[in-house]
This record gives C-alpha cells, structure tokens and sequence, in this order.
C-alpha cells in the first residue's frame, strides 16, 4: 500500500458519517424543516450501534439497529414541530442536549469495552490491484453505503416526481398544501430519513471509525454536517465534495503535526472549525447561490387550516 | 415510613459526625476524572480501590465520585466526600490540587492524597509514579523492533510527565541505535478514541512501524492490530485489544500504595509526606512481554532489573538537550524537581515541544 | 383511530403561558420517577435526594448559588437574543472569551493591585465576551451567514484557544510547568458574600441585578419593544422603522457581554486562576435555562436554580443512591422538551379527535 493510498483511505473513513449525516439533513431541509439535532441522533446511533454490536456480536445487526435508533429519536422533533408546532430551533437543539445526555448514560458501562469491528471488502484479484484496488474494493461497506446514498438522493430530488413534490412542500407550504399535497405527512418521512441517516453515521463511528464507544463521540459532527448541507447550497454531489474536503483537513493538519511542523497543536486542531466558518462566509456572501437554492420555507411553522 | 427513615437518618448522620462511627470503619473517599471504565488512568485508581477494599475487608468503606472536572466543581466534590464522614480522600488527578488543599483546610482532622501535584500541607501527601521508568524500557524495545528506526508516539498534552516519558523513550532507544528517531503528535485530549486512531494511522502513513501512546483509550492498540505493526499500551494492560500486537504496557499499580496508607490511618501513623516511587516500590508494573524475540525479552527484562535495583537511572549523562546545549554532565543524574517540571526534549527528538 | 388536531387560539393564553413552565417540571418529575424506577431504584428517595438534599445543608445552598450564577447571567442574555430571532448558541465562547480577557490584569500583571482591579476584570471580562460575539453578529449582518453554525464553531475555537494560553504564555512559571496560571492575588478575587458559612460569591448578586436590568429594558423601554415587534414579525418591524442589522448586533453584544462577565466571576469567584477547561457545559444549559424561564429574565433567575439544583441533585445521588451523575443531563434534556411542548399550549388549542366522531359530525 503506497503512502498516498494509505491517507486516501483515512480521509475516506473520515468523511464517510459527515456525508452520510448531511445527505439526510439535505433531505430533511429540502422539505422545509430545519432540524438541528444531527448531533443528537448520530450519538443515539453511535451508542446503539455498539450495544447491539456488543450483545449480538453482529456488526451488521448493530448498524440496523443504529439506523432504527436514529430514526426513532428523530420522531420526537418530528411530534414536537410538526404536529405541536414548537420553535425548530429550539426543539433541535433540545434533540441535541438529550441525546448526547442520554447517549452518556445509555453507554456507561461500555466505556472502554473492545467492540465489535464491521469487517472491510475482499474480493480476491480486484482489491489487490495495485494502487486502486484497496479504494475501490477494499472499504467497509458503509463506504459504499455511502455512496450509493449520494446517487440515491440526487437521483430522487431531481428526477423523481416524488422528489418534485418534496422540493415542492420544502419552498412553498401554503401553495403545496392548496394543491393537495399531505404537506405535514411528507415532512414526516423526511425527518425519519435524515433520523435514519444521522444514526448509521453514527454507527460509522463506532462500528468503523473506532469499534468504541465513549461519550461525546461525535464531537462536533452533527455540526459540521449541518454546516456542510450550506455548504453545498443544498445539492448531493456538492455535499460529497465537501465531506471529503473536510475529511482531508482534519487528517492533514495531524500528518503536518507528524512532520513536525511545529505550530501548537491547538491552532492545528480549529482548523477544521476555521474552515467551517470561512467556507459558510463564502458562501453566503454570495446572494444569487443562496437564494436560488434555499428552501423558501425551512424552519417555517406550518398550520394547516381546513 | 420511607420518609420517616430518611428523616432519621439524616438527623443521626447530624449527630454522630463525631468519632462514635467512624471509629469502627475507616471511610474513604475517591474523586476520579473520568469513569472508571476507560481503561486507563481512572481505571488503574479504580483497581487500586478495589485491591484495597479485598485487602482490608470491614474495617474500610470506599465510595469514589467519577467524571469530576477538574477547577468549581472540583471543591465541591472534594467538600462533599469530606461532609460524609471520610476520613482519608485520595483526589486523583493533578488539577484537584488546589480546591484538595482548600478543602483540606477547612477539615482539619481529614486525611488527604493528591496525586501527582507538588502542595502538601499538614493533612495533604502528595503521591507520583516514575512513570518515566517504564518508557525507558519501551524505547529500549522499541529500538529494537522497529525495521524503520523511527517509532511514532501519540502524547495527550505537552505536562512534564508526557515529556518525562518521551525523553525516557529516547534515551531507552538510543541505547539500542543512537539514530532512533521518534514522531510525535498531540491529541489534545487524554481519551478521545477517533482522534487518538487517527493518529495512530496518521504516524503508520507516514512510515512508522511501532506506535507508543501517552493517552488513555485503546484505539490506537486497536489501529496498529489492524494495520499489522507492533505497539505498547497504557496505564493498563491492553493485551486484549492487540493480543498479537502489544508488546508489553506500563501499568500504573496504585493499590499497594492505597492500603500502605490506609493502614497508617487506621493503625494513627498517617504523616503528610510528598513521595515520587516506581518501580522498586511496586508503582509502575510492566504487562508480559509479550510478541517479541527472546535476545529482546531478555534485555527487555534485565534493563528491568536494573531499573528496579537501581544500578541504571534513566536520566544519567551525559545528555544533551534537543537545541545539542549540555543538559547532564557524564555521571550526573536529574535531581527529582527537573524530571518533575521536564519542559524541553532531548536531542533525537523529531519535534517542536508546543511551549 | 385517534388523532391530534391543533387550532391556532384566536389569542394567546394567558392561563397558559403562566403555567406552562410548572406543567413542564411537573411532567419532568413524572419521566424521572419512571426512569429510576426502571434503573431498579426506589423513585420517592431518589427524587429526593436530587431535588431535596442539596437543599437541607447550608454550605450546599451556597453551592446552588455558585452553580446558579453563570447559567442566570448567561440565560438572561440569551433571551434577547432568542426573542429577538437570533441564535446565538455560542454562549459557551464568549463565556470562555470573557474569562480570558478578564484575567489579563491578574495574569500577566499581577503586581498591578488595589480596589480598582476587580472592576476592571469585570469589565474586560464583559468587553472580551462581546467581542467575541461580534463576529457571528458581523458575519450574519454582512455575510448573511447562519448565527447558529458560526457562533457554535467558535467555541471549539475558543476552548483550543484557552488550552493553549494556558499551557502556554500563561502557564505559572512556579508551578513544574503544569497547565494552570498562577492563583490570583486577593485584590483580583470576587469575594464570597457570607464567607463564614460557604463560598456563594458575589457573582450571584451580579447576575440578580442583570436579571432585573434586561427585565426592565425589556418590558418598560422603546428597546424591548422593537426586539419582540422584529422577533415576531421582521416585516412589521420594518414597516415600523426598525433596523434588524442593528438589532443583530445589539442582541449579540448584550449576551456576549453577560456571558463574558459570567465567564470572569466564575474564574475570580469560583476558581480563583485560569484552567484549561473553565465550564463544565454552562453555554448550552443557559439555552435550556432561558426557555425554561420563558425568555423572561425574572422568570429566567427561577429557571437557573432549578437547573443548578440538577447538577447538585446528581451529585448527591451518585452518592447516596449510586446513580450515574450522567442522569442529570438526561434530566435537563427532558425539560428542555417539556417545556417546549408546553409552550405550544399558549398559542394553539390540542384537541385529541377520534375519526368516529369525526365522521359523524360530518354526517351530521
């Protein structure tokens, strides 16, 4: 394995659950809502992945029981903003304090247990072709998940009629609904997608990342995925760019710390967190981008009146 | 009647805060900084804790109080332990130090053990492990092991007693093959299992081919088990997490000390004293070695022995510092309060310590 | 089949905008009686050693308030923000922001002492607090970018930041070169208000009199009123001559300078020197603090107590139950929740309909 191979596949590992966590948030927010809880359900997949893992000794078991978990969890913003009405800010971030609570307490006592790793691809003759192979045929399956995710998505946004009418509901919710559109019910679903999403990026992280589990295991990247979805000015294929960019910076400022390089680790570290924000400036700086791809209701209470 | 019970109890843990209870069973107290379950430092107090409870059977009663940060919340922990009738508390991180002599103040009839800090005061001891003593056996591994001659350590923050240990790795090394080089990167954090893998991968990438860790998780065991290349653990014994990948770990081995000084408290010879112990004392115990040739277990083992009987100190000179000035004269030994706030490398050392 | 049906009241409820915070902590209790119970604890003791003991003992009500403190000053801060439609989640920044610019004077002057010290620290603390607030403000006035990612990035920022002073050019040169600066000399200390019998300090009268202060700047001058009208409604602010940039900027420099001058009262009360990690969280519970205190700062000084009394709470029962600490944090996530669902019942009436009737009304 070549040193370029080797990184490659780090930064994949890397950007694989920021991907994943800002596909489904992407979904979500196309319908018009705004949930800020990735960080919470992807550490309530996390830690469900793991216990499951650990008590069925199937990773695979592990990871469906993480994408239930996460989707389950997301119900809860659901019933609170949809059918209650409550601020979307405010209950996300709600989301995001009771998960990583919950999440704390769930997993205490699995801190520090070895946990049960999802093995890599083999396939004899391709993943041992030089240079390519280990990348293309040699990941964890959630890689290629991951994937499949980004075509997935983009392909039911643009080129579905259901897609249509979710884009539909996420810019203009009065007129969506005058049509005859179940506004409400199709919210609904998206918010269990991106649940479902954000809890295997979650089981990424303990199933892949590291088979481990510890408390604040996401560290930020529920976050970060939020960023990415501005990022991308709400598009798939522009959130895979921006995942794997990110995944890049976070892995390159530890090999420049291996070099030696000498600037404090801690400058080092806020890299990835300088970046956010620059990128986000750039972006929205930029009015025309914004507000062509900006869902014209995300975040907006909607009250059907009969 | 629940209600009623409590209500007694309550009054009565009022009325005999005195000596009538707490002269049968010794209380003690621990203050942990994570859970006891990571695997590493916590965890070893924790071991220690129980070795103790075994060992002195009813006449003691521990109670710990686990993830305490360290700063406002720390007094109050400490205040509380001292409150329920302890009468011996171990605060066993270096940031209690200051909110242990605070509270220590406030009750004077209380026995308090600071780990790792430097304040003693007339019911404050202050207790250390040569750690450092471990690392040099390692780096004489290491140097040994490693194909690249160049071995990549994860450390958690730049404190005197991550450097200690980098430099007693050095030198270990340097024994062995004076052009050993070491890679170092800062986690900036003491667990954090993504991070401390991604390290680990970061070092294997760019060519090392044993990894060393001064933080607390086992992920960076589990990396170097994945990528096939050899690694030491820490604190604990991390052989379950590598079992073809460890080749031996510093295990912190607190519970000889923990029942020593209970035992002084019970038997009224407790005095504060401020101790730094390693391996002759027992403190610092090395796991198996383990995965390696016999040539290298064999020196692996006497470098060992001669730590312990103290014929070699790792800190002896001559030395020199990284920046190539003169640290220790051929013969000179460090004094215990230069290792103690160690704040700069010894030449080989193939980074800049963050200052 | 059942079903939830919500209808918007013609006019908010008055009966429940009074209640809806009671409601919440009463359903709260019930969710923690449930949860203990299935933990195989007795709920009644476990209640009360969460929500009463730390009350009996008078050197633990001077815990509650030092604990109190920040969460006050930091929520009620918040609540202009949040009122006013700007999400400012970054309180734990400008937190750590204003403990680093309040300690300058005892850091790196520490010769430098006298009364005038301490009114100075608070100042720079408030001064370093809105400071670091200023940049989502900017950022969202000029940039039009989000608040709410911008401000919660500057806190990993901020924290990487005090590591780094700390075990840096600030470290103590006495102290072996562990990361601490040094203890702050007595004219930099905010003093204990009764000190015979615990350490409750004057950070706790601070944030009583900022409470009272935004209280009344909210509810009795021309201010307060433009930050509901724009909060409400940015159109009908508009209409009426308001500016939403300049509201942005005031709403964010009034929480980043509570939260900065919380951020040096802890650090001069509580700790007495600058550590690497100087807040155990106290950004993001004030979020829940403020909304539990119905964005009303009076209401807001209640909200803290409470919370404070969950961190206590799960202290004690660690210890006289053998709970995990970690349940106070399942704890405050719940009322956040609560809270929220309640307040729904100010602004729409929740009727629960079963389609039978539903249809019969219909054939009717």
């Amino acid at each position: 394995m070549t040193m370029f191979e080797a990184i490659l596949l780090t930064v994949a590992t890397a950007a694989t659950p920021l991907l994943i966590a800002a596909l489904g948030e992407l979904v979500v927010e196309r319908s018009g809502v705004l949930n800020l809880g990735v960080e919470g359900m992807m550490v309530m997949g996390a830690v469900t992945g793991f216990a499951v893992a650990q008590y069925t000794g199937s990773a695979w078991l592990g990871m469906f029981a993480a994408i239930l978990a996460g989707a389950a969890f997301s119900l809860l913003f659901g019933f609170l903003t949809l059918t209650l009405i409550t601020n979307q800010v405010a209950t996300g971030l709600a989301l995001t304090l009771l998960g990583l609570g919950a999440s704390a307490m769930i997993g205490e006592s699995f801190v520090g247990l070895p946990g049960v790793r999802m093995d890599s691809l083999y396939i004899q003759g391709l993943t041992d072709i030089p240079y390519v192979g280990k990348v293309l045929f040699g990941q964890d399956p959630i890689f290629y998940i991951s994937i499949l995710l980004t075509i997935g998505v983009a392909w039911f946004l643009f080129r579905t009629r259901a897609g249509l009418t979710l884009r539909a509901v996420g810019d203009n919710h009065t007129s969506a609904h005058a049509l005859g559109v179940p506004v409400v019910r199709i919210r609904y679903l998206a918010v269990i997608f991106g649940g479902a999403c954000a809890g295997l990026a979650g089981a990424q992280l303990s199933l892949v990342y590291v088979p481990q589990w510890v408390e604040n295991m996401t560290s930020g990247r529920g976050w970060i995925a939020l960023a990415l979805v501005v990022f991308a000015s709400w598009r798939p294929w522009r959130i895979l760019a921006g995942a794997y960019l990110f995944g890049a910076v976070t892995i390159g400022q530890l090999h420049a710390q291996a070099l030696g390089i000498g600037v404090p680790s801690q400058f080092m570290s806020s890299l990835p967190y300088l970046a956010t924000i620059i990128v986000l400036v750039l972006i929205s700086r930029n009015k025309r981008l914004t507000l062509m791809n900006t869902p014209t209701s995300l975040g907006k209470p909607f009250v059907p009146d009969r | 009647m629940k209600k009623l019970m409590m209500a007694l109890t309550i009054a009565a843990s009022f009325a005999v805060a005195g000596p009538a209870l707490a002269a049968d069973k010794l209380k003690i107290g621990f203050i942990y900084i994570g859970p006891p379950g990571d695997f590493g430092w916590t965890y070893q107090h924790d071991q220690g804790r129980k070795q103790l409870e075994k060992e002195l059977g009813d006449k003691v009663e521990t109670t710990f109080l686990e993830n305490v940060p360290e700063g406002a919340d720390a007094e109050r922990s400490i205040e509380r332990l001292a409150r329920a009738g302890n009468k011996l508390i171990f605060t066993t991180s270096f940031g209690y130090m200051d909110a242990t002599v605070k509270v220590a103040q406030k009750f004077p009839d209380v026995k308090f053990e600071h780990a790792t800090g430097y304040k003693t005061a007339e019911n404050v001891s202050v207790y250390n492990s040569r750690f450092y003593e471990g690392r040099y056996v390692q780096g004489v591994i290491a140097a040994k092991m490693s194909k690249a001659g160049v071995a990549g350590y994860i450390g958690s923050f730049p404190i005197p007693e991550v450097v200690e240990g980098i430099n007693s790795f050095m030198l270990g090394a340097q024994s062995v093959n004076p052009n050993f080089k070491v890679k170092v990167i800062w986690a900036n954090a003491w667990f954090d299992p993504a991070k401390e893998a991604d390290a680990a991968k970061a070092l294997i990438d760019q060519g090392v081919d044993i990894i060393t860790q001064h933080t607390d998780s086992t992920a960076a065991m589990q990396v170097a088990a994945e990528r096939k290349i050899k690694a030491f653990g820490q604190a604990s014994d991390m052989i379950k997490f590598g079992p073809e990948t460890q080749l031996t770990s510093i295990v912190d081995n607190w519970g000889p000390y923990y029942i020593e000084r209970a035992k002084a408290v019970l038997d009224g010879t407790w005095k504060s004293h401020n101790v730094f112990e390693g391996m002759k004392e027992g403190l610092v115990v090395m796991a198996p070695y383990m995965n390696m040739p016999d040539d290298v277990k064999k020196l692996a083992e006497e470098t060992q022995a001669k730590i312990t009987s103290g014929e070699l100190k790792p800190f002896t000179g001559p030395i020199k510092k990284q920046d190539g000035s003169e640290w220790l004269k051929a013969g000179e030994t460090a004094d215990d309060k230069t290792i103690l706030s160690m704040n700069f490398y010894v030449a080989g050392v193939d980074d800049k310590l963050p200052k | 089949m059942m079903r939830i049906e919500i209808v918007k009241r013609p006019q908010h409820s008055v009966l429940f905008s009074a209640l809806s915070p009671f409601i919440a902590l009463f359903l709260t209790l019930i969710a923690g009686a449930i949860l203990f119970s299935v933990l195989g604890k007795n709920p009644i003791s476990a209640l009360y050693s969460y929500f009463i003991e730390p009350l009996t003992e008078v050197w633990s009500i001077h815990e509650l308030l030092v604990k109190a403190a920040p969460l006050i000053l930091i929520a009620v801060g918040l609540s202009v923000c949040f009122l006013s439609n700007n999400w400012n989640i970054g309180a734990e920044g400008q937190f750590i922001a204003g403990g680093i610019a309040g300690s300058i004077l005892p850091v790196v002057f520490p010769d430098f002492q006298g009364w005038y010290v301490l009114p100075i620290m608070l100042l720079l603390g408030m001064a370093g607090g809105m400071a670091y607030a200023t940049i989502p403000a900017f950022l969202k006035v000029r940039f039009n970018t989000n608040e709410i990612l911008t401000s919660l990035m500057l806190v990993y920022v901020a924290q990487l930041f005090l590591d780094w002073l700390v075990r840096g050019p600030w470290r103590n040169p006495q102290g072996y070169n562990f990361p601490e600066t040094v203890q702050f000399s007595d004219s930099a200390i905010l003093p204990a208000i009764w000190p015979d019998s615990g350490r409750a300090h004057w950070g706790f009268a601070l944030a009583i009199i900022a409470a009272v202060v935004v209280w009344f700047m909210l509810s009795r001058t021309l201010n307060g009123f433009e930050i509901k009208v724009l909060g409400r409604s940015s159109r009908a602010g508009r209409f009426a001559g308001f500016s939403a940039g300049r509201l942005t900027f005031f709403a964010f420099l009034v929480s980043g300078a509570l939260a900065g001058l919380a951020g040096i009262a802890e650090v001069s009360g509580a700790v007495g020197q600058l550590r690497t990690s100087i807040s155990p969280g106290y950004g993001f519970t004030a979020i829940i603090v403020a909304f539990l205190g119905r964005l009303n700062p009076l209401g807001i000084i209640a909200a803290g107590l409470v919370l404070a009394l969950s961190y206590l709470g799960g202290e004690a029962a660690q210890i006289s139950l053998g709970i995990s600490e970690k349940s106070a944090r399942i704890f405050q996530g719940i009322i956040l929740f609560f809270v929220l669902a309640s307040d729904s019942l100010i602004y729409y009436r929740i009727r629960i309909v079963s389609r039978l009737s539903e249809t019969a009304l219909k054939g009717a």
